[in-house]
């Protein structure tokens, strides 16, 4: 079934990438904006530096692109010079053989070997035939892996033609796809503005942008937003973009319900008190292609949480990781720079990525020739702004009473809000013993969609805090064929001389979940 | 009387015990199924026991199982009575399996040796080079936590009370004998305490001041994505599962047992070791469970992993568990140290410790698992 010489080869392959690291070596997990700012300035000082990303291309979900280039959607990308100035400077280092680029590669563990030092486990899809494992052995780790739109159940949110504001943003960056024509977009956070500029501008008729926060909050966090002028010009844009394009920007207003049968037709609208619960008699109804609703984001934690790193729960209810001033977590060889941090946008990425990257190299004894201090200003202004926002954009508890008993929670498994209901009245008392009793979260997303959601209605339901912090925790962090995980990579049996069990309903490829992010 | 455990054995002494009448309470510092019980993979397993009082145990459980089965649905609970195939991986040690086999007939464990051939007709993606191995029809799988549940649901509906998230810190008796359990919620009285709390049964004897040798043993189960439905049909396992189960030897051993579950999902479990509560996963043996899978059923290597999930399981030193009244307290019972094999011996557990409280007679013979054959044994 195998040929021996297959695995031979195989298996020299794979020693010498791990052995081909002579100088100090760094892996780098992510190649968004923290990852490639990380990974540029790690390698300019001298480092032996691995860039591990799932994508197809660099840049991740926020310069996400299609294979034009960023440069063909130049009015949908932000920091462009920023961007073609990491990419360029990536290039140089891959031309020089101190940067390896593996795009493609799903990292599905992390293991720490006994010097202190890294394993990053990789599924090569290169080949999506024909996936094989790529080990690569590392003294220092940065992860920089980003984060995911946060979902939340409300009565129709299933239907097709509800989406996140990243997969409409991203169907827009990566395929030019444009969804519409009738689009409403709701939600919260700053990052509602770009997608519904994004949409105008390609066409689409942006019915509305439901804001359910008041931008009254900055009121009270004036500094916050001081520190962060590019932050301000940036919305005054949107401003002028949506005055343009005639786009109403409603606050303190929230989708409580889509309508339709095969999709979605209508949603209804209902305005929030400064408490964000739904005011009586509030409600309207309007008719909609598409609507596109975020609630901030989630923080991918798994591989932190595989690598015993510090967490806590940001006030917008992330778990990110506790980094200090050189962005090193609580085990010094490893770091963390952006999303996963704190969700605090590209920039503030960036900045932490080139932190990272200079401390993980001073670590390793090497002098790095980047703008610490100014990268560090930089952070700590951006970091201030995020902190704001986080309590200027908090998830409006509005949505926990507006669920009915067969509101679906958990997408993957079918279960419902009368489930949780059910598991509670059995005896469940927290995230994980509703999962064991509703199978929420057990099915392909293992909770990365419904975790937050089924997390925070347990906890309504039973007056406690939510457990966001456990149900991140899990132990492969993308799926991995059963063969690849038992061979360890060495003895990759072709994909077509396995047996195959015939399947009625064919398994996602774990691309189609990047999709919806 | 106070039931300290809302696992699948505390469950099942408080079904059992309100059936007789008694007056329940069921205390769990964390949830229903919270521990081991949420960590299993619900087997309900004759074929890995040899002759001797785990046997009688679990056969008397098998039938109780059933009519559990009956009262509540089994489907609220998963049950499935699917058998199970154990299978050798060389012509000699399928001559020692079909022996085993025969001596456990003897004893009540229905068994039918196949060949290679009759291997394939029961689970069509076996590997081809299995020389055969023997179906136990009596093999049996449940939701293990599903089955905590509804035996609780059952017994609150005969009165039983539930109180989660309440700690036990300390017994209360007089003049030698239980009169309650002081809690971080105040006392409740009780003139008879069951111990049945798993892996944590062995601190929680020591606050009793009567204490019990539990030790943990770390358990990985790997789950797949769903596959269509039969694709495997019993829970199938490899012979070397049978000589783990019973092994003294410290560190990691791992056999693997593979199986369907209703929701599509292939459970491929049993790793055993013992390294105290540490939960890390281990990535050597997430490996060596996905290989013991794939040399059973050589399909499964393009099947992804999805989840692995872990949990201890409590155990005494000769092996077998603890059940019946502590000679040291009046009125305090234990019923913990189970091994992996709870969930299958837990309606067993529940119904003599109901049996040794009310004095009618028991269906097993209790002497084997009395906890004072354990008193000066160090943990």
């Amino acid at each position: 079934m195998i040929s021996s010489a297959d695995g031979a080869q195989q298996a020299a392959a794979v020693t010498a990438a791990v052995t081909a690291q002579a100088r100090p070596g760094l892996a780098v997990v992510g190649a968004g904006p923290a990852g490639l700012a990380a990974a540029v300035t790690a390698a300019e000082s001298g480092m032996a530096v691995t860039v591990v990303d799932a994508g197809l291309r660099i840049g991740g979900q926020y310069w996400r692109h299609g294979a034009a280039g960023v440069a063909a959607d130049a009015d949908l990308h932000h920091d462009r010079a920023v961007f073609a100035d990491l990419s360029a400077r990536l290039d140089r280092a891959v031309a020089a053989g101190s940067v390896r680029l593996l795009l493609q590669h799903q990292v599905w563990a992390l293991t720490r070997e006994g010097d202190g030092g890294t394993t990053v486990l990789a599924v090569d899809r290169t080949d999506p035939a024909r996936p094989t494992e790529i080990r690569v052995a590392a003294n220092h780790l940065v992860l920089a892996v980003g984060a995911y739109d946060r979902q939340l159940p409300f009565p129709g949110w299933d239907l097709p033609g509800v989406m996140t504001v990243g997969a409409a943003q991203a169907l827009l960056k990566g395929s030019g796809v444009v969804v519409g024509p009738r689009v409403l977009v709701a939600g919260t956070g700053p990052f509602l503005l770009p997608v519904a500029a994004g949409l105008a501008a390609r066409g689409a008729t942006v019915v509305g942008v439901h804001e359910a926060a008041h931008p009254a909050g900055w009121l009270r966090r004036l500094p916050a937003l001081g520190a962060a002028p590019t932050k301000v010009a940036e919305a005054a844009g949107y401003a002028a973009v949506f005055a343009r394009h005639r786009i109403p920007l409603r606050h303190r207003s929230v989708v409580v319900r889509a309508h339709g049968t095969d999709r979605v037709t209508a949603v209804t609208l209902a305005r929030l008190s400064s408490r964000g619960r739904v005011r009586p008699g509030t409600r309207r109804t309007v008719p909609v292609d598409v609507l596109a609703v975020g609630y901030g984001f989630t923080a991918q934690s798994e591989l932190p949480l595989q690598a015993a790193c510090a967490v806590r729960v940001t006030p917008d209810g992330t778990v990110a990781v506790t980094v200090d001033d050189e962005q090193r977590t609580n085990n010094p060889r490893v770091l963390a720079a952006g999303e996963i941090t704190g969700v605090g946008g590209a920039q503030l990425a960036v900045a932490e990525g080139l932190l990272a990257g200079a401390a993980a190299a001073r670590s390793a004894g090497l002098r790095s020739h980047a703008d610490v201090a100014r990268a560090r200003a930089r952070r700590d202004r951006l970091r201030r702004f995020a902190t704001a926002m986080h309590q200027v954009y908090p998830v409006p508890p509005a949505w926990l009473s507006q669920l009915d008993g067969d509101t679906v929670v958990c997408r993957c498994e079918e279960v419902t809000v009368a489930d949780i209901d059910d598991a509670i009245r059995l005896g469940a008392r927290d995230g994980r013993t509703v999962k064991l009793l509703s199978r929420s979260g057990m099915g392909w997303c293992q909770g990365r969609e419904c975790g937050y959601a089924t997390s925070c209605l347990t906890a309504h339901r039973l007056g406690t805090e939510p457990d966001l912090a456990a149900g991140a925790d899990r132990p492969v962090a993308t799926p991995v064929p059963l063969g690849l995980v038992a061979r360890g990579g060495l003895h990759p049996a072709p994909a077509d001389a396995l047996p195959r069990i015939p399947n009625p309903n064919p398994i996602p490829d774990p691309n189609s979940l990047e999709e919806h992010r | 009387m106070a039931i300290v455990g809302a696992g699948v054995v505390g469950a099942a002494c408080a079904y059992f015990a309100t059936a007789a009448g008694l007056d329940v309470t069921v205390l769990d510092r964390r949830a229903v199924a919270a521990g081991t019980t949420g960590a299993g993979e619900g087997n309900l397993l004759l074929s890995d026991k040899e002759a001797g009082p785990e046997l009688d145990l679990a056969l008397r459980s098998s039938r109780l199982w059933s009519e559990i089965g009956e009262d509540l649905g089994g489907a609220t609970f998963e049950l499935e009575r699917k058998g199970g195939v154990v299978v050798a991986s060389t012509p000699d040690g399928l001559a020692a399996l079909v022996e085993f086999a025969a001596e456990q007939r003897t004893l009540g464990v229905e068994s039918q040796p196949v060949d290679a051939t009759g291997l394939r007709r029961l689970e069509p993606w076996i590997s081809p080079e299995l020389p055969g191995g023997v179906l136990y029809p009596g093999d049996m799988q449940v939701q293990p936590a599903l089955a905590a549940a509804r035996l609780l649901e059952r017994a609150r509906r005969r009165g039983a009370r539930l109180e989660l998230g309440v700690e036990v810190t300390g017994l209360r008796t007089h003049g030698g004998t239980v009169t309650g359990v002081e809690t971080d919620g105040g006392t409740v009285a009780a003139d008879v305490v069951v111990n049945a709390a798993g892996t944590w049964g062995g601190e929680l004897s020591a606050r009793f001041g009567a204490p019990v040798p539990i030790l943990p043993r770390r358990g990985f189960i790997l789950v797949t994505a769903p596959l269509p439905e039969g694709a495997i049909r019993h829970k199938v396992y490899s012979a070397d599962y049978v000589a783990n189960v019973a092994s003294d030897n410290e560190g990691l051993e791992s056999s693997c047992v593979v199986e369907g579950t209703r929701a599509g999902t292939v459970l491929i479990g049993a790793s055993r070791e013992r390294v105290g509560f540490d939960r890390t996963v281990s990535v050597p043996i997430v490996r060596r469970l996905a290989g013991h899978a794939v040399t059973l059923f050589p399909a499964l290597a393009s099947v992804d992993l999805l989840r692995v999930y872990g949990g201890f399981r409590p155990y005494c030193p000769d092996h077998l568990p603890a059940i019946g009244f502590d000679g040291r307290i009046g009125g305090l019972l234990h019923a913990c140290g189970h091994e992996g094999a709870g969930i299958g011996l837990a309606p067993a557990t529940g119904e003599l410790v109901t049996q040794l409280i009310t004095g009618a007679p028991t269906s097993v013979d209790a002497a084997a698992f009395s906890p004072d054959r354990l008193l000066g044994v160090a943990a």
